[in-house]
């Protein structure tokens, strides 16, 4: 494989603390060297002055939609704009089309993903047969297949003596248990956060006891069971204050945040847009304000998008019938920096909980610049204004709520393996 | 309501009171059966006149004549290529229009759609055995082919000047005035109408 | 000035609201008249979009545009049970194409009338959206205790029964609340809205506090199905501390009046003496409800002011 030279970017490489401008040396697949003035014959240049040079980011929670509804997404299209926003590998969730409950799904996806996706796709198989919240999956032979993680996402698993074992037997393997912590018989129909938003809209409403219930209960039971519990797009304060003291108290506990989560409020709902209902819905000021100084603090390990697909004449509808969910991949990276120019994280501590956490949390490689890493690489101009219009992004869906608007930063190259597959001004490069 | 220097007064509250009462004069001198007389003032200006011209029919012929207020907002025909919609005034008909003369008041008469929203709106409550019409000014530019029975003054203006009745102190209450304004002068009507 | 829609009361301000009850109330004297009838919107075309069933609503608006005389026109898609979700642009771009003057919206859920207003050229009337809003409701409330009272500054208004699902609970707060009125909510803790009392009212769960001194006293419906949500135990038990009959009618003003958007359960939120002579007024209310819709096509209907100067 060629040889790829960055140059001139500011390096900022989470594993070693490193953060300075030098140039990026890439060779066979591996981070071959890094320093200033790397001679580099016969080497593609790529000019990274004024950008940043961080490892390729990595988004432990999307849904890719294939196998079964690939009229909203695909493993080709979802890799090709993960690629687009920065990420080399991104973990593709269940609840598919059939469920990605058995190692010839997971095979299945891999295949797909090996033909026809640019970023590595990492499955992540059901915890329960069928998402249906009762009997186990075969999580050995699932993780020997290449899964990295179990989840019911998209539903919760209610009956906890199932939960229990789920997290037990996950010990076994030694993989993450991701949960999508909603008690669904407080939720109800409630489609908005339950709060004075609510009531000016008329809608049901979602409390946010809903998710702090579930997150307790899950947080005792990895504690009984001493299982890795990952807890998906956590939402609320109350929520993070009982993964902070659980994590004091040693339970083994990650715990990942949206992007929208960080930075939009249930006020964001007020013109019933569906491109704002998500699950779990958009939150206070207060809960807002909670995720992002828990990010900050480290209490949230990492940045995850939620990517989720929907086509437009699903989302077209009443709030109340529209499938919840926005996409997430080609904004993650504007949206999240707010937090760097807000002065809520440093540019290192961005690159971490978007590349070298998700890695290790999901036991990957990646995550890392130093020399002999395998080359995911992704440069990202932290100032380069665009207007986001999702008809013009890769994935097939357009259910964005930054639809139309001017974002600031973009990740203008990304590589995966040491070769190009993204730079901004030819798009995606391969398959 | 401040007085501006461009508009200027063509009728003072003595020249309204004399119009008003030779009008009534010329109403009794042109009707046979004036027990059937019944005054409609068009709002917002009619309604003094129209009062007027009662209080002078029952002093020089001892009659009751009826007044009642038709307002045309509704029957206007350029409602809906305005913009905003124009407030709507007071309808009071203290006696029904069948077999009546009805006599409509207006203050200023111009393109003649008033007085033609007036009378389509009289058919709807009944029918009329005559319309006459009785304009305090008028300042020409017809439109449609409507006459003025009783003039109080003719009074020959360019399109764009505005022609208004108004109180000297403010609404219509007391003594009135006509005054002309020129091209392009704001101000609030009290008694403009088309 | 107000925009192009009327989707809410919330959107609305006190000159707003004064305008279209000084209109109505010149509306109801054409509604006294033998002929009923003005040619204000004629050639104009009205129409009615109910995805969710209202004999009276639906009813209401079309005689309000006839006696404007406009040509109204009822539109009532499929609601099959099969097909759970109507796409909002597909039916706003086949009513488009009729041209419309008006279109008059009520759905079963909160915000598809503002969804089909922002998609359509012609103006909207929210005539209930879920538990959102119903301003013309709340117009005609307005209008009836105008009337009744005349005035509404300082008056206290007393809403009770089943808040949290109830448009017209919010359109009334909003409404009598710029007015002037002071606005009290009655209802079992359950059937308060959460933080609702950050809209400027006061929530009691007591009936009898919330009608001290009343002027108004307005009751609400209370459904079945609230029974299977679980809001409260039983109807017994709901018209044993919310329904209201003479004995709890005493803890208001001596010329309360009684109201409610109907139709009625008798028994149930109200007692059977009390619904049928004053001091209810729930006829008033009916027939103000035909010249406040007068008043709302009369300001609403064939303006749009993106292309007005």
């Amino acid at each position: 494989m060629g040889r790829i030279v960055i140059r001139s970017g500011r390096l900022l490489d989470p594993s070693t603390g490193r953060d300075e401008t030098c140039d990026l040396l890439v060779e066979d697949g591996r981070i071959a060297a890094c320093g200033r003035g790397l001679p580099a014959e016969g080497a593609l240049a790529i000019d990274a002055t004024g950008a940043w040079v961080v490892p390729g980011l990595i988004d432990l929670h999307a849904h890719l939609r294939e196998p079964g509804q690939e009229y909203k997404e695909d493993i080709a299209s979802g890799g090709r704009a993960a690629v687009a926003g920065g990420f080399s590998a991104v973990a593709c969730m269940a609840n598919t089309h059939p469920v990605n409950d058995d190692p010839a799904v997971t095979e299945y996806i891999l295949d797909r993903a090996r033909h026809e996706s640019p970023a590595r796709v990492y499955p992540i198989a059901a915890a329960t047969r069928g998402l249906a919240g009762e009997v186990m999956t075969e999580m050995s032979a699932l993780v020997e297949a290449g899964v990295i993680a179990f989840s019911d996402d998209g539903k919760t698993i209610m009956d906890s003596g199932v939960m229990r074992r789920v997290l037990e037997y996950s010990g076994l393997v030694r993989v993450p248990v991701i949960v999508h912590a909603e008690d669904c018989t407080l939720v109800r129909d409630g489609v908005v956060n339950e709060g004075p938003v609510s009531t000016r809209l008329g809608l049901p409403g979602n409390p946010a006891a809903a998710e702090a219930i579930l997150v307790a209960r899950d947080l005792l039971l990895a504690e009984l069971t001493g299982a890795h519990l990952h807890v998906a797009h956590v939402s609320t304060a109350a929520a993070l204050e009982l993964i902070r003291s659980a994590r004091e108290r040693g339970v083994h506990v990650t715990a990942e945040v949206t992007p929208h989560h960080l930075t939009l409020t249930d006020e964001a709902t007020l013109g019933y847009d569906t491109n704002t209902k998500m699950a779990p819905p958009l939150r206070s000021e207060r809960d807002v304000r909670a995720c992002r100084a828990a990010l900050a603090d480290g209490t949230l390990d990492a940045i995850a998008t939620d990517h989720a697909p929907h086509a437009v004449h699903e989302k077209d509808v009443e709030f109340t019938a529209a499938p919840p969910g926005v996409i997430g991949l080609e904004t993650a990276v504007p949206v999240t920096l707010e937090l760097v120019r807000a002065g809520d994280l440093t540019p290192l501590e961005w690159a971490r909980r978007l590349s070298t956490n998700p890695a290790r949390i999901a036991a990957r490689p990646g995550g890392s610049l130093a020399v002999g890493a395998p080359a995911d690489v992704a440069v990202i101009d932290p100032e380069r204004r665009w207007r986001y219009d999702p008809a013009k992004g890769f994935s097939k869906s357009r259910n964005s709520p930054w639809a139309g608007r001017e974002m600031i930063g973009r990740a203008i190259a990304t590589l995966v393996e040491g070769r190009l597959v993204y730079d901004v001004e030819r798009g995606v490069l391969v398959p | 309501m401040t007085p501006s220097l461009d508009a200027r007064v063509v009728l003072d509250d003595t020249a309204i009171r004399r119009a008003l009462v030779r009008i009534a004069h010329e109403l009794v001198e042109h009707n046979e059966r004036l027990d059937e007389l019944y005054l409609v003032a068009i709002p917002n200006g009619g309604v003094p006149l129209a009062r007027s011209i009662a209080a002078n029919l029952h002093q020089i012929a001892d009659l009751e004549v009826p007044v009642g207020i038709l307002d045309t907002t509704l029957y206007r025909d350029d409602l809906l290529s305005r913009g905003d919609r124009p407030p709507l005034r007071r309808t009071e008909m203290p006696s029904a229009v069948d077999g009546r003369v009805v006599v409509l008041v207006d203050d200023v008469v111009s393109t003649g759609r008033t007085i033609r929203a007036a009378m389509d709106a009289l058919m709807d409550f009944g029918r009329p055995q005559a319309v006459q019409v009785v304009g305090l000014v008028d300042r020409g530019h017809r439109e449609l082919p409507i006459k003025i029975d009783y003039v109080g003054k003719n009074l020959p203006t360019r399109r764009g000047e505005r022609v208004e009745l108004r109180g000297l102190a403010g609404g219509l209450e007391g003594p009135l005035e006509v005054v002309v304004r020129g091209d392009g002068e704001a101000g609030q009507p009290e008694g403009v109408t088309a | 000035m107000m925009g192009r829609d009327l989707l809410a009361i919330e959107d609305l301000d006190r000159a707003d609201l004064e305008r279209i009850l000084e209109t109505a109330q010149r509306m109801e004297e054409v509604g006294r008249r033998d002929v009923k009838k003005v040619p204000t919107l004629r050639g104009r075309t009205l129409i009615n979009l109910f995805f969710e069933a209202s004999t009276r609503t639906r009813t209401s608006f079309e005689i309000a545009g006839k006696r404007l005389s406009a040509d109204v026109v009822n539109f009532t898609p499929s609601s099959s049970s099969l097909k759970k979700a109507e796409s909002i642009l597909d039916t706003a771009m086949t009513l488009d194409a009729m041209a419309p003057d008006a279109v008059v919206v009520r759905h079963a859920v909160a915000g598809v009338p503002k969804r089909i207003a922002d998609a359509l050229e012609a103006p909207v009337i929210n005539a209930g959206d879920g538990a959102h809003e119903h301003p013309t409701q709340a117009l005609l409330d307005l209008f009836t205790v105008w009337q009744e009272k005349g005035r509404l500054d300082g008056l206290t208004v007393t809403i009770v029964g089943d808040i949290v699902h109830s448009r017209v609970a919010r359109s009334n707060l909003y409404a009598f609340s710029k007015l002037g009125a002071e606005v009290r909510l009655a209802a079992p803790p359950t059937m308060l809205p959460p933080a609702v009392e950050a809209l400027g009212v006061k929530a009691y769960t007591s009936l009898r506090e919330a009608l001290e001194g009343a002027d108004v006293v307005m009751l609400l419906r209370i459904q079945q199905e609230r029974l299977d949500g679980c809001f409260f135990p039983s109807i017994r038990e709901y018209a044993a501390t919310f329904g209201l009959d003479r004995a709890k009618l005493r803890y208001a003003k001596d010329d309360a009046i009684v109201m409610h958007p109907g139709p009625i359960n008798r028994g149930v939120e109200i007692a059977h003496d009390l619904a049928d002579r004053r001091p209810s007024v729930i006829l008033d209310q009916v027939r103000n409800g035909v010249a406040v819709r007068m008043a709302v096509l009369y300001l609403f209907a064939g303006r749009n002011p993106r292309r007005e100067g």
